[in-house]
């Protein structure tokens, strides 16, 4: 299959320069250089076919299980599917969770990002730092939410979430696995801002300098205001991050269907309280879960689709507008 | 502008800064050592036979969940083989079946594609690098299981091993393909940044010296970005195993060691991966055993992630030298 997809055409023999040469038509090429270059097409053409057939899989299913009612209703305990309700409360879930762990990811990534590039001293701290975060990007979301479990099971973060008779806490809520997401968000939104910063040639911060500017006023005004579609782009790609994670959600967020408020202040008394998403919702309904309800695992599985292409599609938009406007670091260059 | 506030003096602002960005450092730190302080019992007990095959860990596990707030010290008996041997032969067999099919997608994205190509595949590589894997798991087990099952098992291999283990499917075979498909979009991502980084002079000297294209990229651009290979092996093995979610839900789930001596079935073993067992036994945290073992694996996927963190680390530092890093 793979050497149909060469650029077809037998080679004259002897007709051609020698074998190991050749121009640049590739039928030219030596029999195994032709094979190796059709192996890259299938290669590459086989990635956009099971792209497509993920999607369209998924979209097909979604569009024939999902209905209004689904998105508008509560999800209900009950044995049969008929009766289980909707998806509203995992959609408000996901929505919730990725706005805190972003909200607490981004200053502190930034904070980061902007220190390691401007600062960096002491240089030993630095590179500690930069490594820390390459090893936090490579930790498994599944390890990172067990150490939240341990550490916000502790009676000193019992405000974070509920608190049993006995005293023990029990370190599930919205805050707290908000705070894990942002450690798994934090390396994108860090990544992001340092690629920019450092795209930004000198002679622009010298400037500044010059004026009389403070290392700290220029970050403000000169540095931080170039970067912004960076810090976006990191802050999209870190919400698809949040969104489409399962097993922090599954470990952290008590695992209840409904939204689950604790305590009696409005607002807060969800923030601490448990909940779902969607795809823990996904996870759930599926064979695997205790639910079974394949058709709505389909529905909630096409609307969390649907929520990482938009967030993908972000990013494109914001590189593009960016582009555009002459924001990227790219401008300075000249 | 007028402003109240005093303008940030310099030192004030490095030093806040650099405290935010040591948090990093002391999450890393409070993470090994809440993990470890619980995980150390059952280390402490087990010795060297924790990471022993012997038994059943399926049973061992489910046999702490009833040994009270302070179990003895053979309460918390546990041989984990099983588990880390069914997680180095997803890990390993995804990264070797992923590499190559990446290295060639990635010279492909770089070199041959033509632009309009190129368009559409660089954001369908994000797209598949962002899918989360709930839906990878969820395709996994309502499409590609069943298939497995119905034209692949036959009823005779089900039966000659009934006694031991339920072949149904899900198992090794679906668990590596999904999990390939998941982790080759990142490899393909660290390979091509690689070759782009490649200064075209260096292509072209070989071109001119009169070897064909596909020559100057296998001998010239591949070799310089070997350490972004390696690097993009490495991460997508540190990613493959931590996957946690959808291998519970397409490996059958059982404390199982697949035995290559077992010929075809070996594709069709059920098995559990280190991650999914944190994640499936996170329910039972109350009882101490439970809680130490659910944490000892926890501490050994921590450290491997460290180890294969640092593996990349190490693997890119020649691209810095020379400039065709980031």
């Amino acid at each position: 299959m793979a050497t149909e997809l060469a650029p077809a055409g037998a080679p004259a023999p002897g007709a051609g320069p020698h074998p190991d040469r050749g121009g640049a038509a590739p039928r030219t090429w030596r029999p195994g250089d032709r094979v190796a270059l059709g192996l890259c097409w299938a290669a590459g053409l086989a990635l956009c076919l099971i792209a497509a057939a993920i999607v369209g899989y998924m979209a097909y299913r979604g569009i024939q299980y999902l209905r209004p009612s689904l998105i508008t209703s509560r999800p209900r305990p009950s044995a049969d599917q008929r009766g289980s309700g909707g998806f509203l409360d995992p959609i408000v879930g996901t929505v919730l969770l990725t706005v805190i762990g972003i909200a607490l990811a981004t200053p502190v990534a930034v904070a980061t990002a902007v220190w390691l590039v401007e600062y960096g001293r002491p240089a030993w701290l630095a590179r500690a730092v930069e490594s820390g975060i390459e090893i936090v990007a490579g930790t498994p979301d599944i390890v990172i939410a067990i150490f939240g479990l341990a550490l916000f099971q502790q009676s000193l973060f019992a405000p974070l979430s509920f608190t049993a008779a006995g005293g023990a806490v029990f370190g599930r809520s919205f805050l707290v696995a908000g705070a894990m997401m942002a450690l798994i968000a934090l390396p994108m939104v860090f990544g992001a801002t340092r690629e920019g910063l450092q795209a930004i040639p000198r002679h622009l911060r010298e400037a500044s300098y010059a004026l009389g500017k403070t290392r700290i006023a220029t970050i403000r005004r000169v540095l931080l205001p170039a970067v912004r579609p960076n810090i976006s782009t990191g802050a999209a790609l870190g919400m698809g991050r949040i969104a489409g994670d399962t097993a922090i959600v599954v470990v952290l967020l008590g695992a209840t269907l409904q939204i689950d408020p604790t305590g009696n202040v409005p607002g807060l008394g969800v923030l601490r309280g448990t909940g779902s998403t969607l795809t823990s919702y996904v996870y759930n309904n599926s064979p695997a879960g205790e639910g079974a309800a394949p058709q709505k695992a389909y529905a909630a599985a096409f609307v969390l689709l649907l929520i990482v292409v938009a967030l993908n599609f972000a990013v494109d938009l914001i590189a593009r507008h960016a582009g555009r406007n002459g924001l990227e670091g790219t401008r300075f260059s000249a | 502008m007028h402003r109240l506030r005093k303008p940030w003096t310099d030192r004030r602002a490095e030093l806040l800064l650099g405290a935010l960005a040591s948090l990093v450092l002391v999450s890393i730190l409070l993470m090994i050592v809440f993990v470890a302080i619980r995980a150390w019992p059952s280390f402490l007990h087990n010795g060297l036979h924790w990471f022993g095959a012997g038994g059943d860990v399926d049973r061992q596990i489910s046999d702490m969940v009833n040994t009270g707030a302070d179990p003895a010290p053979e309460d918390y008996a546990l041989s984990a083989w099983p588990l880390i041997w069914a997680t180095i032969l997803t890990t390993g067999l995804a990264v070797i079946l992923g590499l190559g099919f990446a290295l060639l997608a990635a010279i492909f994205l770089v070199e041959f594609a033509p632009s309009p190509v190129r368009r559409v595949l660089s954001p369908v590589i994000r797209l598949l690098a962002a899918v989360p894997s709930v839906i990878f798991g969820l395709i996994g087990i309502l499409v590609l299981a069943p298939w497995i099952n119905e034209h692949l098992v036959s009823q005779e291999r089900k039966a000659s091993v009934q006694y031991v283990i339920n072949l149904s499917g899900t198992g090794l075979l679906v668990s590596v393909v999904i999990l390939t498909v998941m982790i080759t979009p990142i490899m393909i991502a660290i390979i091509s940044d690689a070759l782009y980084a490649v200064p075209r002079s260096w292509r072209e000297g070989a071109l001119a010296l009169g070897v064909n294209r596909w020559r100057a990229i296998w001998t010239v651009s591949v070799r310089a970005v070997r350490p972004a290979i390696v690097a993009g092996a490495v991460l997508a093995a540190a990613r493959a195993l931590g996957e946690a979610i959808m291998l519970s839900m397409v490996s059958g789930s059982k404390g199982f060691a697949p035995n290559p001596a077992d010929g075809l079935t070996f594709v069709f073993e059920p098995m559990r991966t280190l991650a999914s067992t944190v994640v499936e036994d996170a329910e039972s945290l109350n009882a101490p055993a439970v809680r130490a073992s659910v944490y000892s694996f926890a501490l050994l996927l921590l450290f491997s992630s460290f180890m294969l963190s640092i593996t990349a680390f190490v693997a890119k530092l020649p691209m810095k030298r020379y400039g065709t890093g980031r």
